[in-house]
């Protein structure tokens, strides 16, 4: 630091005392999203993790060694390769009906992926809607809102979508708007919560001052404030998803059977959960490893929105 | 210099409140009468305790609420609601700068927000007269990219005057704008308004409860109590010589720096009375060492004493051995 700029900022207030002046540099949205994102070793490891189940989701075709519905039937629950009895063509081991895991569970990912991705953004947009306009408008539309919102929860989940399912009729689609309609009443409750905290704020009666629209106080001011618990709320909700389409698909409700949906094959193999380890190990691991790499980069990127734990 | 730019004619605010399913809903009177003028460029201070409605007179003015009675005149227009002609020319300080400041917003876009919803200026014009205002707070130009979090409060408070006058306001009302800062940097804060209010001729409503810093600048005072004005006149009058009972006792309470000078101190006992139920007679006279049966039964208008108004039977110039 030279003189000139040693004085400049003595003369200013000691905030400003030990900051280097790199710190200081303005950076653009995404590298300084990135810069904060990257403090936290075990968001990028689940970034890494989650860009990995990604890439095999895209390229399943590609990667897997058998196609993920056909039947060996000299093949019948064969072990994973390194055990006693397994086979190299089979690395991760066969199911009951002689279909390889490994290549099921590639496709899976697919699956898994588009369940979460799906729900959460069906979720996400009506529940945020409904809860900003609840807790901005207040008043007779927020007590009809948050009265639909409590007869959902007075429901059990799944048995909530299960009904739902059984009236739409079974399959995939069924499920996930299913599962979207439960979990949605959370982040109404989330958003209208944080809308009536952040609405008393003088910053909001400042823009109301300035001449702020309705819309632009909604959007621009209050609702970039109350984000940090959705995106933790979002991810969870993400993991839940893949679980519940699982415990449907397990019900005959959610994916039907040769759809190798990791909870569908978690609940195939139930059976052979004594004598063969593999067939539910290794669905179950793909949910965990997943549903664990999305929790952690929902906690980084939460770190990473929220400019009160930046560092200046 | 004597250009109204501020006029408040009988103002009432009254609050409906619901006291449950069966009884009926009760009126909060929160401002009760208030009538005052400003002048370009004066300062006119509201003091009272809490819930003498000196917030509620704040929020009138700024056109967050509407008066329930009562004419309001800015400029000289009469308000009706909020229109972008006359947001233009109020603008608000809040007392906490750790909330005024949207955390979400980089300084820059928080200067030139204003601009941006009631100006047609481009993204380089804002910049510009954005930079131009941080200078003029005494902030630098690197400040314009960070976040509010990175600020100490009195430079959140300099921010928060910049964006005030972003759009050329006439009228600035501070609601407690030094009160939660530092006393060394209360000074810093007040010099900035002093300095600006000179440069551009600047009308303050200052809203405190701190008399020191209302000695140091205000030109007029308007002590308030329940919701109605006690006492109302030049700073300096009522300072030196108060004349309604409720403003001696306030000003007996406010610290001196001079240990010389044993000032006797006016204890005030009992609460504000609820502003549910009002006393009858003049809101101060269960906490009044002067009341007489007269308080008791009667409200006191405003009425000149002494070169300014008081709202008093019984004001300190009296003797009140004539009185009775």
């Amino acid at each position: 630091m030279s003189h000139i700029e040693a004085e400049k900022s003595a003369i200013d207030e000691r905030t400003e005392a030990g900051v280097p002046e790199t710190a200081a540099k303005p950076r653009s949205g995404l590298s300084e999203f990135w810069y904060y994102f990257s403090q936290n070793k075990g968001a990028v490891i689940g970034l890494v993790i989650f860009l990995i189940i990604v890439a095999i989701a895209v390229f399943a075709p590609l990667l897997a060694p058998h196609a993920p519905t056909i039947q060996n039937r000299d093949a019948l629950l064969i072990p994973p390769m390194w055990e006693e009895g397994g086979r190299s063509a089979y690395i991760l081991g066969t199911d009951p009906v002689g279909r390889d895991v490994l290549s099921r569970l590639m496709y899976g990912a697919r699956f898994s992926l588009f369940i979460g991705v799906v729900v959460v953004i069906l979720s996400v947009s009506s529940g945020v809607l409904l809860g900003l306009v609840a807790g901005f408008f207040r008043g007779w539309i927020d007590t009809v809102i948050m009265r639909v919102m409590d007869v959902i929860l007075a429901f059990p989940s799944l048995l909530l979508a299960l009904v739902l399912v059984a009236i739409l009729g079974p399959g995939l689609t069924n499920a996930m708007i299913a599962i979207a309609l439960v979990l949605q009443p959370h982040f109404v409750r989330l958003t209208r919560a944080s809308v009536l905290a952040e609405s008393e704020r003088e910053y909001v009666t400042s823009a109301r001052v300035v001449g702020a629209s309705r819309l632009r106080l909604m959007f621009v001011t209050i609702l970039p404030n109350c984000l940090a618990p959705l995106i933790v709320q979002a991810t969870l909700s993400f993991s839940n998803a893949i679980l519940d389409a699982a415990a449907l698909g397990f019900l005959g409700m959610g994916a039907q059977p040769p759809t190798p949906e990791w909870g569908t094959m978690l609940a195939e193999a139930r059976e052979f959960i004594l004598r063969a380890w593999w067939v539910v190990t290794f669905p179950g691991l793909a949910i965990l490893i997943t549903v664990l790499a999305i929790n952690l980069m929902g906690d980084g990127l939460r770190d990473a929105l929220d400019p009160k734990l930046k560092r200046s | 210099m004597s250009e109204l730019v501020l006029q408040g004619t009988d103002l009432h605010r009254h609050y409906e409140v619901k006291r449950g399913a069966f009884s009926s809903p009760a009126t909060v009177k929160a401002l009760n009468g208030v009538s005052f003028s400003l002048e370009a460029g004066k300062t006119l201070a509201v003091v009272g305790e809490s819930g003498c409605g000196k917030s509620t007179l704040a929020r009138l003015v700024t056109m967050i609420e509407t008066p329930t009675e009562g004419e309001l005149k800015i400029d000289g227009i009469p308000v009706t609601g909020p229109t972008a002609e006359l947001r233009r020319k109020v603008q608000i300080i809040f007392q906490n700068p750790y909330g005024s400041l949207n955390p979400r917003q980089k300084i820059g876009a928080i200067l030139e927000e204003p601009l941006k919803i009631n100006t047609s200026d481009d993204s380089a014009t804002r910049r510009r007269k954005a930079h131009e205002m941080l200078a003029r707070v005494g902030l630098r130009a690197e400040h314009y990219e960070r976040y509010p979090h990175m600020f100490s409060g009195g430079q959140r408070q300099r921010i928060a005057i910049a964006r005030a006058l972003m759009l050329n306001p006439k009228i600035l009302v501070l609601d407690e704008p030094v009160s939660a800062l530092d006393v060394s940097i209360q000074a810093q804060v007040l010099n900035i308004l002093m300095d600006l209010q000179d440069e551009l001729g600047l009308a303050y409503l200052f809203i405190s409860h701190d008399l020191s810093v209302v000695r140091h600048i205000a030109d007029d005072i308007m002590v308030m109590y329940l919701g109605k004005p006690v006492e109302f006149g030049t700073a300096e009058r009522v300072f030196s010589d108060p004349q309604h009972p409720y403003t001696a006792a306030l000003l007996s309470a406010t610290p001196m720096a001079d240990p010389e000078r044993q000032k006797e101190r006016i204890p005030l006992t009992g609460e504000l009375p609820s502003p549910l139920n009002p006393p009858p007679g003049c809101p101060f006279n269960p906490r009044c060492w002067r009341a007489e049966d007269k308080c008791r039964r009667e409200m006191p208008p405003l009425m000149p004493v002494e070169g300014r108004d008081a709202a008093c039977f019984f004001p300190l110039s009296m003797e009140k051995s004539v009185a009775a």
